[in-house]
């Protein structure tokens, strides 16, 4: 067979492309001696995309903030992205490109658990230090009762959630049954339920059921009819706002009167759009602030101007993770790698946008827990919880 | 028959200075570590797409689930890795002999599907791999197995694709193969001269599944986590994008298209707004212009270039 | 409560949730008996739908009649622009060339989408207050009569224009072999151009609907619908209409009752195994009619 030229061509066209995107893409120049490079690994396509790039926004706004603002220690940061594809072959993949095409200095992200263990182990090789904004599980920073001493988040973690709403179901509420409706595909809401289920149990409580849907899932009715049928007290539902809305919309609808319970995954205003008000009455979540506190408004306000909406709690923690980072390399001196480490386990009162935090030395912040109630279409606080440190 | 031994030799001459300057440019520290990991994964691609081309461009069998034969390969070698601390090469081994006997079991009922029936069929099957290895914790679900040593290097990676390849290449060439070709171009016309289609439809399928799972043992031990979300059947678009990319029934095409694909997307990921607009781009125009692939049913062997440079022209059926 | 009212209850369930299934399965296998195109890039127009509706509704203030009108158009010639950049350039090409650049096209029109309106998903105003009619203890969604009457006139007005309108007897003489046909006079290319239009229109309407129902739309909001409606589309029998329609509701139906009475976890599963275990007994799908294959 003989190619026809054209194909020829195309061939070399395709061929050329590939190189020059992989010299592009090899080089990374090593950064002027003005800036400091941070990588940001996030999930900006796939089925996470919506987290990852909430996450994302936030961030890059802290960063934006703190450059105009003079940068630290005379140098601006400058973010280096990389999309994961929301998969963690993939998430070691990017990693492995900004700390070693890239150099970047500290990686913050990705937003889902599983990527980012899947990331630590390449950043721990590399001795770069890691910030996951809102991966919860407890296995993220520590491992075989080890703490990784280069991944540090900076949210709350499952446990704590998990023990807040059952202790809030069991004794605020008087909840003496309760169902669990988990998101099958995600580590986040299996941990919590698991949690959840614990706590309340050793609270007196009983769960009665538990069944699980899928992200991206449209109709919860089958399996909302079918936990109905436990008549339990309250029903909690640690899940993503997206199908969190869903749920008790469909719930409602089906005849649920039941309080839900959720976690700061429902921390969103859609929640409200797609469940509609009235279905929202009732419904109790356990997230990082409260939109009417004055200390979070500075920031509440700055992300409206910058993006025109008003954010969730992905991108209120990928702002705290910019805060942390920043403060940490000020605290550092220096962008080396091992001494903002050091600063990032030394973090203390720190004010980051959604309150303030100290670091433990699990490398999980200290930090506030709000419930919010839903009532009429606003969120109202009913309790605010400092948590104690382990 | 001699000719193509001479041309084993050539090409597993080119093989070992490939290899060599590789293995030069990695332990010479020239190559970054993000270059050398996608070099891993394009060894792994490789072996997924001529193994995925054995299934669906020789035997012409239309299979979408191939992720999940790669699913099963990986969570068996990482059960005995990581918790049996098995060596690798046991559990490469128990990949292959675990995702083989699977695609041997669902070729049986499945294989009597034709074409698009047999696609649905297949993805639906990779589907269900997925869904059932979300739900055994022993494995850790949804989150994914944590905690896997890092065994695959890249002579593990190179010299199991060269095995693929030659497995591959000799079966086609083999009155076994011979016989899938048969199927592929007509299945009716194949069986009315004796072929025993289901047969060879389920050992090309058992060969193909197995090699899967080979690459998924491999996969799965260089990302340190995996989890059914690497296995969707998404993924198994990706394989079959590189086997239609390269050219169907064209080992060279499979290298060609796991390279090009591969190296499509590490190149993109740093421009994550547009990687995939742009990919999904490439992938239309590809198909403009060269539908059946960059090098239709073309080996390497075959080519004019590579008859000059080794001179003995001579039969052109390698 | 008792075990019928439990089952009532899930047939309901499943009915409402496969008749969306089968109102995306319609113009999935309206496309593929013309041109044995698995359209991968159909739950992806559905998408593109929801979020010109969404526009329509939010933007141009118009109620939901119009935005669907608008919607309907506006999809359906996105279709047919699709087909003859994407698809009508491939017509000789092998089967496969042409299945790749459908995943492409896939690709495209998520991630432009994505680009464009951003992953974040957004909600529909709510358009008319929610009807549920209470029937014995079970529930019944004013919305979910809606989409099903919908998807049954849509069925039938389909299988008559395809049965009883020269346009009709014109796609299927060109399903059945388009050179043949453009022998016979008929302009293949303006016949399947019209059939990828009415497909994708279709689609649209679904994707206006769900998302008034459910109220949430995002980029990606059409890869899995996409995928179960394909499998309903086999599932009754490619390429027939009211084998769609059945496919959906079966798959639907199956869907709800393994949620509900063993365990929702396993629910995608399920469907996949009903899709198989019905190929095995029918490789054609339900409808579908064993042709003797000659050499």
């Amino acid at each position: 067979m003989n190619f026809s030229k054209k194909s020829l061509k195309l061939m070399s066209v395709v061929a050329g492309t590939m190189l020059m995107g992989s010299v592009f893409a090899g080089c990374g120049d090593e950064g002027s001696a003005d800036e400091i490079k941070v990588g940001a690994n996030f999930e900006c396509t796939g089925n996470v995309a919506n987290y990852g790039q909430a996450t994302l926004d936030g961030f890059n706004l802290a960063i934006k903030e703190i450059n105009d603002a003079g940068g630290v220690n005379g140098k601006k940061i400058k973010v280096v992205s990389a999309d994961n594809k929301s998969e963690a072959s993939e998430a070691v993949n990017a990693a492995t490109k900004l700390i070693s095409d890239d150099k970047v200095k500290v990686i913050v992200g990705p937003a889902v658990t599983a990527n980012v263990i899947a990331e630590s182990q390449v950043a721990t090789d590399n001795k770069i230090p890691i910030i996951a904004p809102d991966a919860t599980s407890p296995d993220v920073t520590v491992e075989n009762g080890q703490v990784k001493p280069f991944v540090f988040r900076s949210c709350f973690i499952d446990p704590q959630q998990g023990s807040v709403m059952a202790k809030f179901a069991a004794e605020k509420l008087k909840a003496k049954t309760a169902v669990i409706y988990v998101d099958n595909s995600s580590d986040y809401s299996k941990s919590l339920g698991k949690v959840f289920k614990e706590k309340f149990e050793a609270a007196g409580g009983k769960v009665l059921m538990e069944e699980a849907f899928l992200a991206k899932d449209q109709d919860f009715k089958a399996a909302l009819t079918k936990l109905k049928t436990a008549n339990a007290d309250v029903v909690f539902v640690p899940a993503y706002y997206e199908e969190v809305g869903k749920i008790v919309k469909q719930a409602r609808e089906l005849g649920f009167k039941q309080p839900f319970l959720g976690t700061d995954g429902w921390d969103d205003s859609k929640v409200a759009d797609i469940a509609g008000a009235d279905a929202l009455n009732n419904t109790f979540f356990s997230t990082h602030y409260s939109d009417k506190d004055a200390e979070v408004k500075d920031f509440v306000d700055a992300f409206t101007k910058e993006y025109g909406h008003a954010p969730n709690v992905f991108a209120a923690l990928g702002y705290d993770a910019g805060k942390m980072l920043a403060d940490a390399i000020k605290r550092a001196g220096s962008d080396d790698p091992e001494k903002i480490r050091e600063a990032l386990e030394q973090t203390k009162d720190l004010k980051v946008g959604t309150g303030t935090i100290t670091m433990d030395k699990h490398h999980n912040p200290i930090k506030q827990a709000v419930i919010l109630e839903n009532k009429n279409g606003d969120r109202v606080m009913v309790a605010k919880i400092m948590p104690d440190a382990e | 028959m001699k000719y193509l031994r001479k041309n084993d030799f050539i090409m597993i001459g080119f093989a070992v200075v490939l290899f060599a300057v590789l293995q030069g440019l990695i332990a010479g520290r020239i190559l970054s570590s993000f270059w050398q990991l996608n070099l891993l994964i394009v060894g792994i691609n490789v072996i997924m797409a001529v193994s995925l081309n054995l299934i669906n461009g020789y035997t012409g069998q239309f299979s979408l689930g191939h992720a999940g034969f790669m699913a099963v390969g990986a969570y068996v070698g990482v059960v005995l890795t990581t918790n049996f601390h098995l060596p690798f090469l046991a559990a490469l081994v128990a990949g292959a002999v675990a995702a083989g006997i699977l695609g041997f079991l669902i070729g049986i009922p499945t294989l009597r599907l034709r074409g698009d029936y047999l696609a649905i069929a297949t993805l639906g099957l990779g589907e269900i791999i997925r869904i059932v290895i979300m739900n055994i914790d022993y494995v850790g679900g949804a989150a994914g197995f944590k905690g896997i040593p890092h065994h695959t290097t890249f002579a593990w990676v190179f010299f199991l694709m060269l095995f693929a390849l030659f497995f591959i290449k000799n079966f086609v060439n083999s009155n076994q193969g011979r016989a899938c070709l048969a199927i592929r171009e007509n299945e009716i016309a194949a069986e009315s001269m004796g072929v025993n289609t289901t047969k060879y439809k389920i050992m090309a399928f058992t060969i193909g599944a197995a090699f899967a799972g080979v690459a998924g043992v491999l996969f799965a031990h260089s990302f340190y986590l995996i989890s059914p979300n690497s296995f969707t059947f998404m993924q198994s678009f990706n394989y079959l994008i590189m086997v239609v990319m390269g050219g169907l029934g064209s080992i060279t095409g499979s290298i060609a298209g796991a390279f090009v694909v591969t190296f499509i997307s590490a190149a993109l990921a740093s421009w994550p707004e547009f990687r995939m607009i742009i990919y999904a781009l490439a992938l239309i125009l590809m198909m403009f212009y060269r539908p059946q692939g960059l090098f239709g049913y073309m080996e390497v062997t075959n080519m004019r270039i590579f008859r000059k440079i080794f001179k003995k022209g001579g039969r052109a059926d390698g | 409560m008792e075990v019928t009212h439990q089952v009532l209850q899930q047939l309901v369930n499943g009915i409402s949730l496969g008749s969306i299934y089968a109102l995306i399965a319609l113009g999935y296998t309206m496309i593929y008996g013309i041109i044995k195109l698995i359209n991968f890039a159909h739950g992806d127009i559905y998408m593109v739908g929801a979020y010109i509706g969404f526009y329509a509704i939010t933007q141009a203030h118009l109620s939901i009649v119009p935005a669907l009108i608008i919607s309907f158009v506006v999809t359906g010639i996105l279709g047919m622009v699709v087909e003859k950049l994407a698809y009508k350039p491939l017509r000789h090409a092998p089967r496969i060339s042409v299945l790749i650049t459908a995943i492409g096209v896939s690709f495209f029109l998520e991630y432009t989408s994505m680009y464009f309106v951003s992953p974040t998903p957004r909600t529909f105003p709510a358009l008319f207050g929610d009807v549920a009619i209470e029937l014995g203890g079970i529930v019944i969604n004013g919305q979910q009569m809606l989409i099903l009457g919908i998807t049954t006139i849509l069925m039938i007005v389909l299988t008559y224009v395809v049965h009883r309108t020269k346009t009709g007897k014109a796609m299927r003489a060109a399903s059945f072999d388009t050179e043949t046909a453009q022998l016979m006079g008929i302009d293949s290319d303006r016949i399947i151009s019209i059939t990828f239009g009415i497909g994708s229109a279709l689609a649209a309407v679904a994707g206006v609907l769900v998302g008034v129902y459910y109220n949430s739309i995002d980029p990606l909001m059409g890869i899995m619908p996409g995928l179960k409606a394909f499998v309903a589309a086999v599932l009754g029998g490619i390429g027939i209409l009211p084998g769609a329609v059945v496919g959906g509701l079966i798959l639907g139906i199956v869907e709800a009752f393994v949620s509900g009475f063993v365990s929702s976890t396993f629910r995608d599963a399920a469907a996949f195994a009903i899709l198989i275990l019905v190929l095995l007994f029918k490789p054609t799908g339900i409808f579908g009619k064993n042709t003797k294959e000659k050499v």
